[in-house]
């Protein structure tokens, strides 16, 4: 079979990368928003602010997967 | 050599002839030898000693400062409340309210023994944290699991517990076949997993990080010649501010383990579904 493309190196780099585009805009559009819910009413803050925190600990577990089987399957 | 000007040349990176090359951190940093009782199962290495001695700390220090309480508490029982309150107001009254109080012993065990175990990973004579090895994520996820599904199971039965999270309602009937196992793998199997995997990945990443820094700012000083010596203040700088970066996240893994165990134990307890 002719080679037509060829890869060195490690391809668990590349995966790592596109397991973090993701929750890398999860996060970031979570946060906004709770930052833009936060300016909109100070009262609700602490509400907010934990929240905030849940979503991110559930977005990021998807990157951090993404980095462990990088380890995994080498 | 090709007919380059001298100025270009010093931006080459050539290694000298001693030292041996740089070499990136592998998995293998987390699997330090045995101290002693090599090839038995229960020879501790670093890590493992790491944390044998702040879960020493830790006691010592719970200990000393509830031994004798008084009504105007001491300079060591106020430090002590303190530790205590800071679980109570941020995560307990937050999440659950009242009704969580039983379980404060639990989340505030839990809150301090992640933080001092995450904390030594930028603590000199160990830097690494003691929950950067499977074993400690594992075991704390496993009692959390125990704890959310006992205390839900207490409150509801076994049948109605699990009825109220594998068939959660206001859903049509033909639905179930689609939500019961998704609801099934979410709760009971995914749950303890990403407790694991979050803080096992995140302090791990966090040694990698700084093991690639600093080993990159021996590398560019030592071994090293010309220009390129001064990549070594910029990896160095960006090593501290890693470490400033892993005071952030180990205080933050702690808070997400115990609210997240707070939000798992709320959920199986509450009566609005």
């Amino acid at each position: 079979m002719e080679l037509l493309a060829e890869i060195n190196g490690n391809v668990n780099a590349i995966g790592y990368g596109l397991a973090a585009i993701g929750p890398g805009i999860g996060i970031g559009i979570l946060v906004g928003k709770a930052l833009e819910g936060i300016a909109r009413q100070p009262e609700a803050t602490g509400v907010l602010r934990t929240n905030m925190f849940l979503g991110i600990a559930f977005t990021e577990a998807l990157a951090l997967i993404g980095l462990v089987a990088g380890f995994l399957f080498t | 050599m090709l007919n380059v000007p001298a100025a270009v040349r010093l931006l080459v990176p050539t290694s000298g002839d001693e030292g041996e090359g740089f070499h990136a951190p592998t998995i293998e940093e987390f699997f330090p030898p045995q101290l002693f009782g090599e090839g038995t199962w229960w020879g501790p290495t670093r890590i493992d000693l790491t944390g044998f001695f702040m879960a020493g700390v830790l006691s010592l220090f719970f200990v000393l400062a509830f031994k004798r309480t008084t009504i105007v508490p001491g300079k060591l029982q106020n430090l002590g409340e303190m530790a205590v309150d800071a679980v109570y107001v941020n995560v307990i009254d937050e999440v659950m309210g009242a009704k969580g109080r039983r379980f404060a012993p639990l989340l505030v065990t839990l809150f301090w023994m992640i933080l001092a175990f995450n904390i030594t990973g930028i603590v000199p004579p160990f830097m690494i944290a003691g929950t950067s090895v499977i074993g400690v994520p594992l075991v704390l996820a496993l009692v959390s699991y125990a704890v959310f599904n006992w205390a839900g199971i207490k409150e509801h039965g076994v049948g109605a517990y699990l009825k109220m999270n594998l068939f959660p309602p206001g859903v049509p009937k033909p639905i179930y076949v689609l939500v019961t196992p998704i609801e099934f793998i979410s709760t009971f199997i995914l749950r303890p997993v990403t407790l694991t995997i979050r803080l096992l990945a995140n302090m791990m990443s966090g040694h990698l990080l700084l093991v690639l820094f600093f080993g990159a700012t021996s590398y560019f000083l030592f071994e090293v010649s010309g220009l390129m010596k001064s990549v070594a203040i910029v990896s160095y700088a960006m090593g501290f501010i890693f470490v400033l970066f892993e005071v952030i996240v180990a205080l933050l893994q702690a808070y997400i383990f115990t609210l997240l165990t707070a939000v798992y134990i709320d959920g199986a307890t509450s009566h609005e579904h």
